[in-house]
């Protein structure tokens, strides 16, 4: 038989530590605050290549907002952003906990990525579709979805809007265009795509928005979104948040090793805004960046938001397993809420015991929330719907052979 | 002998393959560092190599795409797709490639892929991890579908899938993996150790593809099944007590039509069992193969348990997965009890 040998020419990408080991973020440049230029939004992609390989970044070292993307952006939103992701942090917290006492199957966190989702959901208007991947509940909250129908779902209990249908996370919100979420990875992307050619084709000057994870970039389907928003210049903005972790795979396995996801989009043609994932302002500018080009159809944009993913991929995974335990802590980029909650204390707007009273409120507000949510049911005891219900929209109008079987069901 | 659960038997056929073959590697999502999210690969890069169980990125076309052309160069590639529910993007590299590489050139290319994918419901994953795909695979000439029920079955099957020089779709019933499970989802999880096919040996050993088991022999009926219903079944017939057999497929293309054949010839009546859908599911062949082998011996019609014609619903989901009742009330109609 064949031999091969103990070393092989084949690479195979390993991670800068595992379990055991000291956090290693050398590789990472982090460059100033304010060091990005901020090109015109009509510019020609091929004027900024390097806008997709430095961080945009508009937070400095002493919360200040500096540089040409530092916006006019109102206090007001800022408050309201900071109020926004601290609700989904103690959103996800909540949930958790209750995923672990056995009234959830399953929960998600976006902890640490709070800002990718609120920041984007604040600088588009509400007329703006989204298209999101499972870790982008901040879209929804931003958009003021009402928790007790957010967590509905996540029970599977009788006002469940997805009727059931859905793992927890899963959301659907027709009413707030945040489109359903499929859990099949990438799928989405394309289709934000065809959303924005559609509104272009209808002459609206909406805007779709899409967001994919830094593993997802592998899939098929983020290449033809790509191919597709170029060839028809729809008015899209396509979201890689780039959280370093794919479950266990890091960044580097989806070919981050060899270039930047921003970098993607250069070969397509597109402009591509490489920025800081955990600095509200910077996500908020890019988008409010990517929104205006779109809507004057000057074509769509790629945007990376480098972040970390602080938790566990899901309830069922064990992150303990495959990386160090204090990598969250060490991350260089911070923390999105701590570094909105600095700079509005910087600008006067905001103290450290408004802070903590907006906490204790947000924390009463998911209690109650809850206790709302739990007495339309659980996965398991209280209100739920029909079983027969399992049967409907399968097709507009339950064919015959699902109608038998509905019957069957029944009479057993 | 020593005892395993199903995750520990398909983990000790990889271990196996890959020391007795250089030419066998591992791929897919997490099956490296980490060992697999259902830790099928546990330990194995480690004992074996970075190059021999390596992580993928995400994409699936990719990976079994990437796996074929490494089986063309001369390797022998497990490839993990973490959920069969996952498959769909690389159906194209399996249906149009990997299925039809050696007739499209005449015999002289091929690649031995074994693709496993854990498959079927009962684990609250809703409609993204819960979907019995087999009937999609079998629908293709070119590849072979097996699928085991026991720890036993999985390790020897698995080993004769990774030897097979044909491409094999190994479906592994996720519901199994830590013990087995007759449907009720009230009842505490039972695990392998206290069943006799969670006695494994340790060493080298093969399951042929292409045979059928009798699980428990009977006169009244014929229950013809596969996976995670081999449990359900059983459990079904012995607590209405109906002399039913119990035939746990294993492969399904190929088929052991002999053994289904002699069965029915003995039992005139049929009942097949599977979780997925009904409509053109495996069910529909195995009621076709049946009536043209054994129609004159036929007391009744075959009935077919199957899951409902929907996606697999979160909430519902003991609604939806055939349960002993309608296993036991499809035995009774072609019965005519």
């Amino acid at each position: 038989m064949e031999t091969v040998p103990e070393q092989t020419r084949l690479h195979i990408p390993i991670p800068s530590s595992r379990p055991g080991e000291q956090p290693d973020f050398s590789d990472i440049e982090v460059p100033n605050a304010g060091s990005a230029e901020r090109p015109d939004e009509g510019v020609d992609p091929r004027e900024i290549p390097e806008l997709a390989s430095t961080l945009i970044r508009v937070l400095n070292k002493k919360h200040e907002a500096v540089g040409p993307w530092a916006m006019d952006i109102p206090v007001d939103t800022l408050r309201r952003g900071l109020r926004y992701m601290l609700t989904v942090r103690v959103y996800d917290d909540r949930m958790f906990q209750l995923q672990r006492q056995g009234k959830l199957s399953f929960y998600m966190k976006s902890t640490g990525e709070e800002a990718v989702s609120v920041a984007a959901a604040l600088a588009l208007r509400s007329g703006d579709m989204f298209f999101p991947s499972y870790r982008q509940q901040g879209l929804l909250i931003a958009r003021d979805r009402s928790l007790v129908d957010m967590m509905s779902h996540c029970l599977s209990n009788s006002r469940d809007s997805a009727k059931g249908r859905q793992m927890p996370v899963m959301y659907t919100w027709k009413e707030g265009n945040f489109f359903s979420i499929s859990g099949n990875l990438g799928t989405q992307l394309p289709q934000a795509v065809g959303w924005a050619m559609g509104a272009a084709y209808k002459n609206q000057d909406h805007v779709a928005a899409g967001w994919v994870g830094d593993g997802t970039t592998a899939e098929g389907d983020f290449h033809y979104a790509l191919t597709f928003a170029s060839v028809y210049q729809a008015p899209v903005i396509m979201n890689v948040v780039n959280n370093q972790w794919a479950i266990s795979s890091y960044q580097g396995v989806a070919g981050g090793e060899h270039a930047t996801f921003a970098e993607r989009g250069l070969g397509y043609g597109l402009p591509a805004l490489r920025v800081d994932g955990n600095d509200f302002l910077a996500v908020y500018a890019a988008t409010q960046w990517a929104a205006k080009r779109a809507r004057q159809l000057d074509g769509p944009t790629l945007i990376e938001h480098f972040t970390y993913r602080v938790e566990a991929h899901s309830s069922s995974d064990d992150p303990s397993q495959y990386r160090p335990l204090s990598e969250a802590s060490e991350w260089p980029l911070g923390d999105p809420i701590e570094r909105l909650k600095n700079h509005l204390i910087n600008l006067g707007e905001w103290s450290e015991e408004q802070h903590q009273e907006l906490y204790q409120e947000t924390v009463e507000k998911i209690r109650a929330a809850y206790a709302e949510a739990e007495s339309y049911g659980t996965l398991t005891d209280g209100p739920r719907l029909s079983r027969s219900t399992m049967f409907e929209d399968v097709y507009k109008e339950p064919l015959p052979h699902l109608q038998r079987q509905r019957a069957q069901m029944l009479e057993d | 002998m020593a005892t395993m659960n199903m995750i520990q038997a398909l983990n000790s056929a990889m271990d196996i393959a890959l020391r007795r073959d250089p030419n066998t590697l591992i791929l897919g999502e997490d099956v490296g560092y980490f060992g697999g999210v259902f830790r099928c690969t546990a330990g194995l890069q480690e004992k074996h190599g970075l190059h021999r169980v390596f992580d993928t990125p995400i994409s699936e076309g990719g990976i079994v795409a990437v796996a074929i052309g490494m089986g063309v160069a001369g390797l022998r590639p497990i490839v993990e797709i973490q959920f069969a529910d996952y498959v769909y993007p690389a159906v194209d590299q399996l249906v149009s490639e990997l299925a039809r590489l050696r007739y499209r050139s005449g015999g002289e290319y091929w690649a031995p892929l074994t693709v496993r994918m854990p498959c079927g419901g009962g684990i609250r994953g809703g409609q993204t991890h819960s979907q019995s795909p087999e009937g999609i695979f079998t629908h293709v000439c070119g590849l072979k579908t097996v699928i085991p029920s026991n720890p036993y079955d999985a390790k020897g099957m698995l080993i004769s899938a990774i030897e097979d020089d044909d491409p094999v779709i190994f479906l592994e019933p996720k519901r199994l993996y830590n013990g087995p499970f007759d449907g009720d989802p009230n009842k505490p999880a039972v695990s392998w150790e206290k069943s006799p096919q969670g006695e494994v040996p340790e060493e080298h050993y093969t399951v042929p593809l292409g045979k059928a088991e009798i699980v428990r022999p009977g006169l009244a009926a014929t229950v013809v099944t596969y996976g995670t219903m081999v449990h359900v079944a059983k459990a079904a017939a012995e607590h209405a007590n109906i002399d039913a057999e119990i035939i746990d497929l294993r492969s399904l293309v190929p088929l052991d039509i002999d053994t289904l054949v002699e069965s029915v010839k003995r039992t005139g009546r049929v009942v097949v069992v599977h979780e997925a859908t009904r409509t053109s599911g495996f069910g529909a062949e195995l009621s076709a193969q049946i009536q043209e082998h054994c129609f004159w011996h036929l007391e009744a019609p075959i009935e077919r348990v199957t899951g409902w014609d929907t996606p697999y619903p979160h909430a519902f989901e003991w609604d939806y997965f055939p349960s002993q009742k309608r296993i036991v009330d499809a035995l009774k109609r072609t019965l005519g009890v």
